[in-house]
């Protein structure tokens, strides 16, 4: 047997680790693969990032690139993250993770980073369920829809992860669908280099659970339906972004601004006596 | 405008409480991060920290829980920074997850729990000393600690120094749990020059990422790991772990890692294990204390003394791992042993095990809310010593 010819993403990936646990037809190899495009050009030193994510199928990204990786725990991602960027800011560090973890149980995270405008890129795979555990309910399965713990349809209202987003405070915020690899590392490597807090919502089939218990098909008819029923609106209100029956998915990007990040306000930081309050400025 | 000096050890003698103490010992440790959340009686040690940590290089961040605080401490710890976090009952509640991250990563830091009463909300801002099982056992699963409990500001001072040395020696969380009294006592507290205060670095690999395996430990079984961003592509991880760093869910290498993991405190319990004898050669009474009990107890000790009892004092400096040949020595010896603590019994489930039948235990309790005073640990000392009276355990009422 000769042997294969090496593939380019190889550098960035543990070998020694292949196969990995993911389905066949999940949707979070193809935003691992974008990831490692946008990783590669970016130009920037791979000794200098670290991926950061919790658990969950998503959850084990970081167990697969060839980075200074950390695996941590369920929802808290965000707030390691936060820690290893302000003690070694030199380093790129970006987290990696799915949207039960990111938004369900590590919700509060989030919204902090966000707000402080957190020099960190944060990809999300959103797959609308708890795949690793069999497939439960998460804060953005649709409404309606059967996961093993809304046996009998979702009634929560999901939470529209770009609106979210851009409310706290996130100077990048895109969507993409996993099946558009090229959108997908374009997006990765802007929120990687884009100073302060990024995020990109993947929304990636998760043909096992969720899929099968929503009589989705497998993954090309997932990735078709998804594909057909979306539409791409670059620059539009976040709020307009909003999943719903009967609407399509929007993606894009929605914002890209310019905010002072933490580190950059740490660094302005002056000690001043005093009131922040413009009228009270003057008096006692 | 901070009046507070650029000096990052202050050395001299300072009139400060015990919080304060703790976050100076900090940074006299070497300690730049410090990750937190307000919650009383602990607050003011993130408040020294929040003044003077961005006066010395170092980093303050208030996190939006003691859930993310401690996340974000072993995030910084993996930076290469010394990190820190102080909480006290609710807070400590919330960090027990990450202090498991902490044990299976073997990632070193300090977690300063200002015990209040419990359980719940309980006293925000009076004595407790009920979370002593919980720094044991509050995460899942099974795993050796590291705790101390300093009884003074001084000794908080001290204690978070030596905190920060055992964390970076054996790599873990280290637990410094004092109490209200402690943090909240206002006296003199000593700061030495820097030249006299050990800090221990992190040890580094000095092998080239081809040829090195993180967990793979030599006969200290303490690992030697790099930072990140150090060139290594290191993966770490909270699911059980083969030496590459790799997760290896399987039964053979649970056993493996986490027998080290109990093994590296274990082996190494001589150098960790810390305490103070007082008249323990001619003692056939002991009491057992630690934290702000230790005050009264060494008055009621003196007075005991003076009227001719054979009282002496086990000051444990450590509480875990516990210093079970020490008291299982003394059971031997002595007939009795006092632990006065502020909680229900939970040193002095410790002693009775060590003890085994050699010497009796007395547990003293007492509730939230305040710590003993030497009366009543007297009174409770006559009174099991009475003629006539059954001896043993549940003595400890007024």
């Amino acid at each position: 047997m000769t042997k294969p010819r090496p593939h380019p993403k190889d550098e960035l990936l543990r070998q020694d680790r292949i196969p990995h646990i993911w389905c066949p037809g999940c949707g979070i190899g193809s935003a691992v693969s974008a990831c490692i495009t946008a990783l590669q050009r970016s130009g920037l030193d791979y000794d200098k990032f670290a991926v950061v994510s919790g658990i969950g199928c998503t959850g084990r990204v970081a167990g697969y690139l060839k980075l200074d990786s950390f695996h941590t725990t369920h929802g808290r991602a965000i707030p390691f993250a936060t820690g290893l960027k302000l003690a070694k800011p030199e380093l790129n560090v970006f987290v990696f993770s799915g949207e039960g973890d990111l938004f369900s149980i590590g919700g509060n995270h989030f919204i902090h980073a966000a707000r402080r405008n957190m020099d960190l890129a944060v990809i999300c795979v959103n797959n609308m369920n708890y795949g690793m555990t069999g497939g439960q309910v998460s804060a953005n399965t649709p409404l309606g829809a059967r996961t093993t713990t809304s046996p009998h349809g979702n009634t929560e209202i999901p939470l529209n992860l770009p609106s979210l987003a851009a409310a706290c405070g996130a100077v990048y915020v895109a969507r993409w669908l996993s099946l558009d690899v090229r959108r997908l590392a374009q997006a990765f490597e802007e929120a990687l280099l884009k100073p302060g807090f990024a995020f990109v919502e993947v929304i990636a089939p998760c043909p096992t659970a969720f899929g099968r218990r929503n009589k989705l098909g497998d993954s090309r008819e997932m990735i078709r339906l998804y594909n057909q029923n979306s539409v791409i609106k670059n620059g539009v209100h976040p709020d307009e972004t909003v999943i719903e029956q009967s609407q399509k998915l929007v993606l894009g990007k929605f914002v890209d601004q310019k905010r002072p990040t933490y580190l950059e306000r740490i660094a302005q930081r002056e000690d001043r006596p005093g009131t922040v309050w413009p009228q009270k400025s003057g008096e006692g | 405008m901070s009046t507070l000096s650029q000096e990052t050890i202050l050395s001299g003698d300072h009139f400060i409480n015990g919080d304060v103490a703790c976050a100076e010992g900090a940074i006299a440790a070497g300690c730049r991060f410090f990750g937190g959340y307000p919650i009383t009686p602990a607050t003011e040690v993130a408040e020294r920290m929040a003044e003077r940590l961005p006066l010395i290089g170092g980093t303050y961040i208030q996190m939006e829980d003691e859930i993310a605080s401690l996340a974000a401490v072993l995030g910084a710890s993996w930076g290469g920074a010394k990190a820190m976090t102080s909480t006290s009952g609710p807070g400590f509640s919330l960090m027990m997850e990450n202090i498991g991250l902490g044990i299976i990563t073997e990632t070193p830091c300090v977690i300063v729990n200002i015990q209040r009463g419990g359980p719940s909300t309980g006293l925000p801002t009076l004595c407790g000393q009920g979370d002593m099982m919980q720094a044991r056992w509050g995460s899942h699963g099974h795993y050796e600690i590291i705790a101390l409990s300093p009884s003074s500001p001084q000794e908080i001072f001290d204690q978070t120094i030596r905190a920060f040395n055992l964390a970076e020696t054996f790599r873990l969380p280290v637990l410094v749990m004092a109490d209200e009294v402690v943090g909240h006592t206002v006296e003199r507290v000593t700061i030495p020059q820097a030249d006299e205060i050990k800090t221990t670095a992190r040890r580094k690999p000095t092998q080239p990422p081809e040829e090195y395996l993180p967990y793979r430990t030599d006969r200290s079984l303490v690992p030697v790991l790099p930072d990140a961003g150090e060139g290594y592509a290191l993966h770490i991880t909270g699911l059980t772990h083969d030496e590459r760093g790799y997760p290896q869910t399987d039964a053979p290498t649970q056993d493996q890692l986490v027998r080290r993991l109990i093994a590296k405190i274990q082996k190494n319990k001589n150098k960790i294990i810390d305490y103070r004898e007082y008249h323990l050669d001619s003692a056939k009474l002991v009491m057992v204390a630690y934290g702000s009990v230790v005050r009264p107890v060494l008055r009621a000790m003196r007075r005991l003394r003076e009227e001719g009892l054979a009282v002496g004092l086990l000051k444990l400096n450590t509480v875990w791992p516990f210093a079970e040949e020490l008291i299982r020595d003394l059971a031997g010896r002595v007939d009795h042993f006092f632990v006065p603590e502020v909680n229900f019994g939970q040193i002095s489930l410790e002693v009775e095990r060590c003890a085994a039948g050699q010497a009796e235990t007395t547990l003293i309790p007492h509730a939230g809310g305040g710590i003993h005073s030497p009366e009543m640990i007297i009174r409770v000392v006559k009174k099991t010593l009475a003629p006539g009276r059954a001896k043993g355990k549940g003595a400890g009422k007024k």
